[in-house]
C-alpha cells in the first residue's frame, strides 16, 4: 500500500475532526430543544415501528405516492446520497491515513463496478438537482411557489451544493482518468469526461485532482454543519421522525389525562373533593390544557418540527389553505421549529429559560388560522415523513378555548348545547326518539 | 334498549343514531333508512333513545376535553351499564369516537359504521339487494374524513354501491386523498373564515366533473354540505345527494 502521511493528512483531520465537533454542538442544542417539550411514551410495539421505518422513511413510500415527478427525482438523490456515501467513507479513509482509493487494489474489478455505478448515480443526481431548481425557480409548482425569503433560499443553496459536490466527484474521477500511474479505465463515466482535462500537464493535473478532492470533502463537512440550520436536516430526522409517529387510528384524538381525572372526580359520588392531590399529580398544577408555546406541545411535536423540509404537500391538500382560508399546515410545523430555535437561543443566552413575552400562538400562528381547520387528516396523510401538524393545531385549539375562552359566539352555542341538551343544537333530549314515529 | 333489558333480552346490535340522526330532518331519513334494513335483514338491534346523549366529539374538536369528557363518561356509563358490546352507527364522528376515543375511558366497544355492516349483512346473504333501481346509474361516492383517513374504511360504502351493479365513479380526489366535505372538526357549527370559496362547493365541484346521477355519502354532515353544495350549483332537482343507506332501501322499496 501507497501510504504517502504528510501535512496534508494533519489539516484534514484536524478539518474532519472539528467539523463533527460544530456538528455535535449544534445536535445537542437541538435535543435541548426537542426535550423542552412535554414527555411522551412512543416505544410500543417496536417491532411495527421499525417496520414503518422501514417503509416510510427507508422506502420512501409516501414520497412517491401521486407526486411521480418529485417521487422520482428524490428518490434518485436519496439513493444517490445513500450510496455515494460508501465513497465519502473511503475518501475519509485516504484522507486520514494519507492513502489514494485504499479499496481500489483489494476489490478490484468489484471497486471500479462501484464506481461506475456511484459515477451514474452522481450524474442522475445533477439531472435532479436541476429538475427541482426548474421546479423550484423556474416554473415553481404551486406548493414551492407560494415560498419567499429564508425557506426558499434554503431549497435553493442545497439544491446548488449537493449538484457543485457531484460535479467536484467527477472533476475528480476525469482529472484522474488522465493521470499516468492511475489505473481507471472501467470507470464509466469518469472516462467520457476525461477530454475536459486532456490538455494539461501531469503536474496540472495532480492539482485539479487535489483541489477538486479537497473541494468535495471540505464541501460534505460544510454542508454537514448547514444542516441543523436548514429544513435539509429531515435527511437526519426522518428516521426518528417515522419510528415515533404515532400507529393508532388517524381519527383518534388524545384524550388529556389532567381533564380526564377531574372529571373522573366530579362524576365519582364517592370523591372527597377535599382530598390532597385530587388531580393526579401535584406539580401539574401550573400546567395549561393545551398549548400556548413550544413548552406546551409534546416532544415528539417538536421533533416534528425539525423533520419537515417543507415541501408544503400538507397544504397542498388542506381544504381550508384550498379555499383560501388562512391556515397551512406547513406554516404550523415551520412556525413551531421558529419559534422553538428562538426560545433556545434565550436558553443559549441567559443560560435558562426566561420568558420572553413571546409565544408560538398569537405571535406566530394566529386563532383564524387554527379555527379554518377541519381535522379531516389530510395533511397528516400527506406528510411523507409522518408528521403531524393536526396535533399541533388541536393543542392550541384547547388553549384558546379551555385557557383563553377565545371561542366565537356559535362554538360556544354549540359546546353549551352539549352540556345541557347532550346535542350540538339546541332541541331536547326527550325528542331524541321522535323519528321511530314520524 | 331500557324495553329489552327488562325483558333480560340483549339485541345483537346496538344501533347508536347520533345526534343528526335524531333531530336533523334530513339525517332522520338516513336513520330510518338504516332501521329499516335492519328489520328487512331481521337483524335484533335496540336504540338508547332519550338515554343516548352526544358522544362529545364536536366539543372535542373545537378544544373543549371538559365537555367532552363529561358526555363520554356519561356515556360510557350507560352503554356499560346495559352491558353493549356491538354498536353500529351511521356517523362518522360518533363512529371514531366511540371506536377510538372511548377505550382510554373505560368504554371498549366492538363498533362498525353502518356501510361496513350492510356490507357484512350482504357478504352473509342476510340481506339480499337487486340492482333494478340503480342498474348502469352513475354514482360518485365521497370518503368522509372520519370514516376514510380517520379509520381507514374505504372499501365497505363502495362495496354496498357496486353491489347495486350502479356505476361507481370516482372523483379526482378520493380515498385516502378525499377532500373534507368542510363540517369537520366543529367547523358545521360556525361561519367558516374568510377564503375564496366554500369548502363544500370545492368538493360539490369535483362530485359535478364526475357527471353523476347520484351523489353517495356516508356521514349526516356530509349529506348536508353536499346537499348545499349541489343547491349553490342550482342541481338541486336532477341530482340526488343519498346516504348509503338510502340507496339499499329506496333499490330494495323499503
Amino acid at each position: 500500500m501507497d501510504i504517502h502521511f504528510g501535512i496534508q493528512n494533519i489539516i484534514f483531520i484536524l478539518a474532519l475532526a472539528a467539523a463533527i465537533w460544530a456538528f455535535a454542538r449544534q445536535w445537542n442544542k437541538i435535543w435541548r430543544n426537542i426535550k423542552l417539550g412535554k414527555p411522551l411514551d412512543r416505544t410500543d410495539q417496536p417491532g411495527a415501528r421499525w417496520k414503518t421505518m422501514a417503509r416510510v422513511a427507508l422506502g420512501q413510500t409516501k414520497m412517491v405516492r401521486r407526486r411521480y415527478v418529485a417521487g422520482f427525482f428524490h428518490v434518485v438523490i436519496y439513493v444517490g446520497f445513500v450510496l455515494i456515501n460508501i465513497e465519502v467513507a473511503e475518501i475519509l479513509i485516504d484522507g486520514i491515513l494519507g492513502t489514494h482509493r485504499i479499496l481500489q487494489a483489494p476489490l478490484g474489478p468489484v471497486y471500479d463496478a462501484a464506481i461506475s455505478f456511484f459515477e451514474i448515480l452522481a450524474v442522475l443526481v445533477i439531472i435532479a438537482c436541476v429538475v427541482f431548481l426548474w421546479r423550484r425557480n423556474v416554473q415553481p409548482v404551486a406548493r414551492l411557489r407560494s415560498l419567499s425569503g429564508w425557506p426558499k433560499r434554503d431549497g435553493n443553496y442545497i439544491l446548488v451544493i449537493e449538484l457543485v459536490l457531484m460535479m467536484a466527484l467527477l472533476s475528480l474521477g476525469a482529472a484522474e482518468a488522465n493521470m499516468n500511474n492511475l489505473n481507471t479505465e472501467g470507470w464509466l463515466v469518469t472516462s467520457q469526461l476525461a477530454p475536459l482535462f486532456s490538455g494539461l500537464s501531469q503536474e496540472a493535473l495532480h492539482w485539479v485532482e487535489r483541489g477538486a478532492w479537497w473541494f468535495h470533502i471540505i464541501g460534505i463537512l460544510l454542508f454537514l454543519n448547514y444542516l441543523p440550520y436548514s429544513k435539509h436536516f429531515h435527511i437526519i430526522m426522518a428516521f426518528p421522525n417515522v419510528w415515533y409517529s404515532r400507529l393508532s387510528a388517524k381519527g383518534k384524538s388524545d384524550n388529556l389525562e389532567r381533564v380526564k381525572a377531574e372529571v373522573q372526580l366530579m362524576m365519582d359520588p364517592e370523591a372527597d373533593p377535599y382530598a390532597a392531590d385530587a388531580g393526579g399529580n401535584g406539580d401539574d398544577e401550573d400546567e395549561r390544557f393545551g398549548a400556548k408555546d413550544v413548552q406546551d406541545l409534546k416532544w415528539v411535536q417538536l421533533m416534528n418540527a425539525y423533520a419537515c423540509t417543507e415541501c408544503g404537500r400538507c397544504t397542498d391538500s388542506c381544504p381550508a389553505h384550498l379555499t383560501g382560508k388562512k391556515l397551512s399546515p406547513r406554516k404550523i410545523m415551520m412556525d413551531t421549529r421558529d419559534r422553538l430555535e428562538e426560545v433556545g437561543q434565550v436558553i443559549d443566552q441567559k443560560g435558562h429559560w426566561e420568558d420572553d413575552g413571546k409565544s408560538l400562538l398569537y405571535d406566530y400562528t394566529t386563532p383564524e388560522e387554527l379555527w379554518a381547520c377541519t381535522t379531516c387528516n389530510a395533511c397528516v396523510e400527506a406528510c411523507p415523513v409522518n408528521i403531524d401538524p393536526l396535533s399541533i393545531i388541536m393543542d392550541m385549539r384547547r388553549y384558546l378555548v379551555m385557557e383563553d375562552s377565545q371561542a366565537s359566539a356559535q362554538i360556544n352555542t354549540m359546546m353549551t348545547n352539549v352540556e345541557n341538551n347532550g346535542a350540538p343544537w339546541a332541541y331536547a333530549q326527550a325528542d331524541r326518539a321522535n323519528w321511530i314515529k314520524e | 334498549m331500557a324495553e329489552m333489558a327488562a325483558e333480560n333480552k340483549m339485541p345483537e346490535v346496538l344501533f347508536w343514531v347520533g345526534c343528526a340522526g335524531s333531530f336533523d330532518d334530513r339525517a332522520k331519513k338516513i336513520t330510518k333508512a338504516f332501521a329499516k334494513i335492519l328489520q328487512k335483514a331481521e337483524v335484533s338491534f335496540a336504540v338508547l333513545g332519550t338515554e343516548e346523549s352526544c358522544t362529545g366529539d364536536p366539543a372535542k374538536r373545537a378544544g373543549n376535553e371538559f365537555v367532552f369528557m363529561m358526555q363520554a363518561m356519561q356515556n360510557i356509563e350507560v352503554l356499560n351499564g346495559y352491558e353493549i358490546h356491538k354498536i353500529v352507527t351511521t356517523c362518522p364522528h360518533c363512529f371514531n369516537t366511540l371506536a377510538n376515543e372511548y377505550p382510554d375511558l373505560g368504554g371498549n366497544y366492538e363498533v362498525q359504521h353502518h356501510t361496513q355492516f350492510i356490507n357484512k349483512l350482504l357478504e352473509e346473504g342476510r340481506l339480499k339487494v337487486e340492482g333494478g333501481h340503480f342498474k348502469g346509474k352513475r354514482i360518485t361516492y365521497h370518503d368522509p374524513c372520519y370514516l376514510g383517513r380517520a379509520n381507514q374504511v374505504y372499501e365497505a360504502p363502495r362495496e354496498v354501491i357496486r353491489k347495486l351493479d350502479a356505476e361507481l365513479v370516482e372523483m379526482r380526489r378520493c380515498k385516502s386523498n378525499g377532500l373534507c366535505c368542510g363540517a369537520g372538526g366543529a367547523q358545521m357549527y360556525k361561519e367558516p373564515e374568510p377564503g375564496r370559496k366554500d369548502i363544500n362547493i370545492e368538493r360539490t365541484e369535483e362530485a359535478l366533473e364526475t357527471k353523476p346521477e347520484y351523489v353517495a355519502a356516508a356521514c349526516p354532515f356530509c349529506n348536508t354540505m353536499m346537499t348545499d353544495g349541489v343547491k349553490n350549483s342550482e342541481r338541486e332537482g336532477d341530482l340526488p345527494v343519498l346516504d348509503v343507506a338510502e340507496l339499499i332501501a329506496q333499490a330494495e322499496d323499503l
